[in-house]
């Protein structure tokens, strides 16, 4: 499978992820599943002239690829010009290459939200960029290249999202591919590949037992569970995090701090402070994924009263301050 | 006088663009484009102060850390708290881990796969080299990406993820490190260590941090096995010990409390005086106006501008421009093999890689160090108040140089913020006196165009831009 990538609006963070892809090298790990990238602006050889005509046989259909991948929000800004992002070397809008090169492609993955529904670039109050993602602008259909697009394999664009993109995202998604294709089944409506957004953030969540017994932290650095206080929204982000660890054994929440959300579009203005939770009478505004808001409430003043002292001590500490009591056999009357 | 534009200019972090005057071969003037715009500055506009936690990290996917870090810098400053000494040393560990990390990527993924291009066929390390550091196929990523995964798991302990990690906060961290944890962490940078010491120098990082001179340096290196050995090699026969000079004026805002700030010219070394600072617009897609202090700055498009080139303003330093970044660093800091490589050669390619390598082998041991001063059980994070109406300078060294925030609060809502990002330095363009930037200078006089060397290529990798940052 060839692969063709090109990045526009965003920060090259989802590449800088992917070359984490562990435990083996990603190159030697794609070769053997028969990707390479026949192009990619951070690790290619070639540049300048010798870049760009291998960009313009792609684009005139010379030369065969089958996935383009895009990283980075597009910019049809100012005035539907494109000018805040020409192509260097080319003179002609980064918008326009990927359109030229869409229609060539048999898949056309979104690698990341800023190319999935438009990201910080779209975020400007006005958004004076004309920021938009390949299909979508946030969570409206349409995009760059409109809501009926389909690629050669008849699939709109795989939208891998996140800020960034975990590498197994990526590589799963592109080894998937190249295996035995993708289908409509295999996406959910946001067209997120369901092999990493088919749960959420929360599932596998290391604070679980603080979350069960609304036992929040107060400040940051405190160990309880995030979600009244401080912003969490694992409960309603698509995502596997916590079930496939960050660099090793890393996640938003296991690192201290909320999950933000990163895979939803939209999540770069949600209408409050990023680390509080808003709130109305007290109670959360943004409750778990199919969760009736008066199940919630009736739960957690029933866990609020029944949380063991170890769980709300440590709760609002930065380390255990009372360990799990040991039961010793033969005792216990 | 014949014009080439040469682009895109990849294996750098984002999107660049050189326009080139050559007359006989040479260049005899260069012009830097920076042709993305994204707007940061004003997506931070009249959000919640500590917003900017949550998307400064998004301008860059290479120096996420090193902007967290301003920001928090910036936002403490605005608080009037510091962080604890464990929230200090963790955030000394998470900034080092990503600059070191940004120094590896760049010397193997980025830097050194232009010499195994074919224009070098005949040379006599070529074929070693190309085997070794071809883009993409290179024997070499086979051991370096596990390597990097493996030392970015530090993240994984210190900060949740990398990139894009909001542990970072102004009174220090939001991850609490375990003593176990603390165990981990010295293995790590131990793995890390072995994979230095084995493959990149072929010799113990104290051997390397001891070099003192380029003669001492370049003896050092030969018949040695080892990838830095290789590029001294390739480098010394191409003369890239002698070529990529720019003004030779350096700039640091200090980093990890184990570098100072200050500036480097002429062999004196001054004091950083933050109010020296200014941006000017005149070759940017930018407003015109007089050039101003950070603080006070403003960024409104204006793209139709005639004779602007860029989206990069041009940052001076008492009305120069400067160059910032590792060679930066050490010099200032006055290591001896930085220093002898500027006041013979001046900053060449060169003089720029050593001295990142040089910072491989000086800041793993200190982040050994600051592992073992981690208090576990003590706090990780101070508190504080932000007051409604403030202003704050956040001032940082990411892996390629000095970052800067400059923020103001008016009635609890950001106001105003403004970012100087090392590349915005190293790849300005001209001000308003047609000062060229650093790079443009350092360009200047080289062999381009049909049957030229990939020289250039070389000069504009050795300061390892990172372009979305420059703009932002």
């Amino acid at each position: 499978m060839k692969v063709l990538w090109l990045q526009s609006g965003g920060c090259g963070g989802c590449t800088q992820s992917m070359l984490c892809s562990e435990p083996r090298s990603l190159f030697d790990e794609l070769r053997d599943a028969g990707i390479e990238f026949l192009w990619h602006p951070a690790l290619s050889l070639e540049s300048g002239d010798e870049a760009l005509s291998i960009l313009e046989d792609c684009a005139e259909g010379r030369l065969a690829f089958d996935a383009l991948c895009i990283e980075g929000a597009m910019l049809r800004g100012p005035n539907g010009t494109g000018k805040f992002h020409l192509m260097a070397g080319s003179g002609r809008p980064l918008t326009e290459w990927v359109e030229r090169l869409a229609r060539h492609a048999k898949w056309v993955f979104a690698i990341g939200s800023c190319t999935a529904y438009g990201g910080f670039s779209a975020n400007t109050p006005g958004n004076p960029l004309e920021a938009c993602g390949l299909q979508f602008d946030e969570q409206t259909p349409g995009g760059l290249l409109g809501a009926g697009f389909q690629s050669s394999a008849e699939l709109p664009v795989i939208n891998i999202a996140g800020c960034p993109t975990h590498p197994g995202w990526v590589v799963d998604t592109l080894e998937k591919a190249a295996l035995e294709g993708i289908t409509a089944g295999d996406l959910d409506e946001f067209g997120r590949p369901l092999l990493y957004a088919g749960g959420l953030v929360h599932h596998g969540c290391a604070r679980n037992e603080y979350y069960e017994f609304k036992a929040s932290a107060e400040k940051q650095s405190d160990l309880g569970c995030l979600m009244e206080n401080l912003g969490c929204k694992g409960t309603q982000a698509h995502a596997d995090c916590n079930l496939r660890p960050w660099n090793g054994s890393g996640s938003c929440l296991r690192g201290g701090f909320a999950c933000i959300a990163c895979t939803e579009p939209g999540f770069e203005s949600p209408g409050h402070a990023f680390q509080e939770t808003p709130k109305l009478a007290g109670i959360p505004i943004g409750l778990p994924t199919d969760m009736p808001k008066a199940w919630f409430v009736a739960l957690a003043a029933l866990s609020k009263s029944a949380t063991p002292k170890r769980v709300r001590n440590n709760s609002v500490a930065d380390h255990t301050v009372v360990l799990p009591a040991i039961r010793k056999k033969g005792g216990g009357k | 006088m014949t014009r080439l534009i040469v682009g895109p200019f990849n294996r750098v972090e984002g999107d660049l663009e050189i326009s080139l005057d050559l007359e006989n071969g040479r260049i005899q003037s260069a012009q830097v484009n920076s042709p993305l715009f994204r707007g940061f500055e004003q997506i931070m506009v009249g959000r919640s102060p500590l917003d900017a936690l949550a998307i400064v990290p998004r301008i860059c996917g290479i120096c996420s850390v090193a902007q967290s870090a301003a920001a928090a810098s910036a936002l403490a400053d605005a608080m009037g708290i510091a962080p604890t000494p464990n929230g200090l040393l963790a955030r000394h560990l998470i900034q080092a881990t990503e600059n070191l990390a940004d120094h590896l990527t760049h010397f193997y993924l980025f830097f050194m796969p232009d010499f195994a291009r074919p224009a070098y066929a005949g040379r006599h390390w070529h074929s070693a080299v190309a085997q070794r550091f071809a883009a993409v196929k290179g024997d070499a990523t086979t051991e370096v990406l596990p390597a990097r995964a493996s030392f970015l798991k530090l993240m994984g302990f210190l900060a949740g993820r990398w990139p894009h990690t909001l542990a970072i906060q102004p009174g220090g961290s939001t991850r609490a490190i375990t003593a176990g944890e603390r165990i981990r962490l010295l293995a790590l940078l131990r793995e890390f260590r072995g994979f230095l010491e084995k493959r990149l120098f072929g010799d113990s990082l104290a051997g390397v941090s001891q070099l003192a001179s380029k003669d001492q340096l370049l003896a050092w290196a030969t018949g040695r096995a080892g990838d830095f050995p290789a590029f001294l090699n390739a480098a010394s026969d191409l003369g890239l010990d002698r070529m990529g000079r720019a003004y030779d004026a350096f700039l640091s805002y200090g980093a990890y409390d184990l570098f100072p700030a200050g500036t480097w010219q002429g062999g004196q070394v001054s004091a950083f005086d933050p109010v020296a600072i200014d941006e000017d617009t005149t070759s940017a897609w930018l407003a015109a106006g007089q050039p101003r202090h950070p603080a006070q700055g403003e960024t409104v498009v204006d793209a139709g501008k005639p004779a602007a080139y860029t989206w990069c303003k041009a940052p001076r330093y008492a009305g120069q421009p400067y160059e910032v970044g590792a060679l930066a660093r050490q010099v200032i800091a006055g290591h001896p093999l930085a220093l002898d490589l500027v006041q013979r050669d001046g900053a060449s390619v060169m003089a720029r890689v050593v001295a990142r390598l040089l910072e491989l082998a000086l800041v793993l041991p200190a982040m050994e160090g600051w592992v073992l001063a981690l208090q576990p059980g003590e706090a990780f994070c101070a508190h504080g108040d932000m007051p409604d109406d403030v202003t704050g300078t956040g001032l940082v060294e990411a892996a390629r140089g000095s970052l800067g925030h400059w923020l103001s609060i008016k009635r609890g809502r950001i106001e105003r913020y403004q970012i100087i990002a090392p590349t915005t330095w190293n790849f300005s363009p001209r001000d308003g006196n047609a000062l060229p930037g650093p790079l443009e200078q350092a360009l200047v006089g080289l062999p381009a165009g049909e049957g030229a060397p990939p020289t250039e290529q070389h000069v504009v990798r050795s300061f390892d831009p990172c372009m979305v940052c420059t703009v932002h």
